[in-house]
């Protein structure tokens, strides 16, 4: 306590300074922790801005990337191999729930299927202890860049106006380049079913000993894939992949087995623009069975954000930072389709599940 | 009789203080995580949440506390609008202490995110899922984090013009750690 033993007028002025000081200051920091004195610092609203379509026009009440998409429900099958590898329940033999979305990287609700290169898969699945596993993967068998920053900056040189933007940025990050082979040489297929789909970003597992073990998983199709050249895919109309997807299902389940793959003590965890070795151990730890399929207007996934980093006890983020940025983008993009819902009218009345 | 008339029980007092470091840090990791793409932002969420349900808890011991053990007076020469001011900010601190992780609970659940405790305890859904729900307290969410520190700033503010100008005791009555009883002056 001050105990000020100046004369009454100046030690009121003082006191009335001290007050603004210390309120002052405690303003400032707040806003210093909330970023507005630090402009550079990478925020979840600029990642999700920067998906903005050239035209300046987000998708009002779409997600803001893999805006187009259609919805499934079914089964994980774990046959219990995983037990060895993570604690978490959806390891153990059994079935639990299935919730997911097959869907297209691209900003656009409406793109036609044939134009966009990158398919994808969200999935929720979910165990009688109360947890939930949301993992949302995609077909390339690597990430495009090494980091969250170098992947804003990909968004940002890809929209700009500036012919050269690219080429500057692929010569700052090298690694582009094996995704760009990928995209340029990977067989197209003209179903999701036959697609595998990566979760590319590593994860810890904590066995039942409290071992750790550092794995990425993928969905391998059951169904054989069918190279299919791009230009034959464009004639088959803009939604063939959705009507072959509801054709399929209707006539037998759909599966994908699911495969983790182990890392060796000193392979790259933090970077999902590197593959790891071909030899390193997998374990198949079930088969994920699709069993229906529904529209995303009033399909079960429609309002799931497939947040990375919703896992159950026994699955953890590792020293890989896209987990942590696709969560805050996931959850930005989430906030702003769930406030424009009025513009992504439901079809049926009330179908909330 | 006395000191019960010029301070705040030991419970109430040490509630408060506990709880003022709790909401500071509440509040501070509430607009840093929604600063960042870094994985700071997970270790922020996953205190963030915890920590909510804990202020909750304590907020709500502290209402009973505080219904139970009452407050000391205000000084009788305290201007009227000055006593208002109190009394209005006081009953605003309580709403926000207790409907701020009301909200965010409801705000989770009607986005069907898993409410995630200390050691992997989840939180039942206290809402079904909603976008518009969700919309609605987010906003609140959001515009109401800052009212919170602002009025905290205020109530800083208001503290140290009792302690440093008026010299009145009302500081006393929450900050004096001793047993005894300060003396008003």
């Amino acid at each position: 306590m001050v105990q000020p033993h100046q004369s009454p007028a100046r030690s009121v002025f003082a006191s009335l300074v001290l007050i603004a000081v210390i309120i002052g200051c405690g303003a400032a920091a707040f806003a210093y922790t909330a970023g507005w004195f630090s402009p550079h610092r990478l925020t979840p609203n600029q990642l999700v801005d920067a998906f903005t379509p050239p035209d300046g026009h987000p998708p009002l009440g779409h997600r803001r990337n893999h805006a187009k998409g259609i919805c499934f429900t079914g089964v994980f099958e774990a046959n219990g191999a995983g037990s060895a590898l993570s604690h978490a329940q959806v390891f153990a033999r059994g079935q639990y729930p299935a919730l997911g979305r097959l869907n297209l990287g691209t900003p656009d609700p409406n793109a036609p299927d044939a134009t966009v290169r990158v398919r994808g898969m969200g999935l929720q699945i979910s165990t009688p202890d109360g947890q939930e596993w949301r993992t949302a993967m995609i077909n390339p068998p690597i990430f495009a860049v090494s980091t969250p920053q170098a992947f804003y900056e990909l968004l940002l040189a890809s929209g700009s106006k500036d012919p050269n933007a690219m080429k500057t940025f692929a010569a700052a990050h090298p690694e582009i380049a094996a995704f760009g082979a990928w995209a340029n040489s990977a067989p197209w297929t003209g179903s999701y079913a036959e697609e595998r789909y990566n979760g590319l970003n590593s994860f810890v597992f904590s066995d039942g000993s409290g071992t750790d073990h550092i794995v990425r998983w993928s969905l391998l199709p059951a169904a054989q894939p069918v190279p299919v050249p791009p230009d034959d895919l464009a004639k088959r109309g803009p939604d063939f992949l959705e009507q072959d997807i509801t054709q399929r299902v209707r006539g037998a389940p759909q599966r994908w087995t699911m495969v983790v793959t182990v890392a060796n003590p000193g392979d790259t965890t933090a970077d999902p623009s590197k593959a790891w070795p071909p030899d390193r151990r997998t374990v198949d730890v079930g088969t994920l069975v699709v069993q229906q399929i529904e529209p995303e207007p009033d399909g079960p996934c429609r309002d799931i954000n497939f947040d990375p980093t919703v896992l159950p006890s026994g699955v953890r983020t590792s020293d890989d930072p896209f987990p942590a940025a696709r969560s805050a983008a996931y959850a930005k993009s989430y906030d702003r389709r769930t406030a424009e819902a009025k513009d992504y009218p439901r079809t049926a009345p009330d179908t909330r599940p | 009789m006395m000191w019960h008339r010029q301070r705040f029980t030991l419970p109430h007092r040490a509630l408060h203080w506990f709880m003022a470091v709790c909401i500071l840090a509440m509040l501070f990791i509430g607009v840093g995580m929604e600063s960042t793409i870094k994985p700071t932002y997970l270790t922020l969420v996953s205190i963030h949440k915890p920590l909510g349900i804990a202020i909750l808890v304590l907020a709500l011991l502290r209402l009973v506390v505080r219904l139970l053990s009452g407050a000391p007076p205000l000084p009788a020469d305290l201007p009227g609008p000055m006593k208002l001011g109190a009394y209005l900010s006081h009953y605003a601190l309580y709403a926000l202490m207790i409907g701020m992780p009301l909200i965010g609970w409801g705000m989770l659940s009607a986005a069907s995110y898993p409410v995630v405790l200390f050691g992997g305890v989840h939180l039942p859904p206290i809402l079904p899922p909603s976008d518009s729900l969700h919309t609605l307290l987010w906003d609140a969410h959001f515009c109401l984090a800052f009212a919170f520190f602002a009025l905290i700033l205020l109530h800083v503010a208001a503290a140290l013009f009792h302690a440093l100008i008026r010299r009145d005791g009302v500081f006393q009555a929450m900050a004096s750690v001793s047993s005894e009883v300060a003396p008003a002056e």
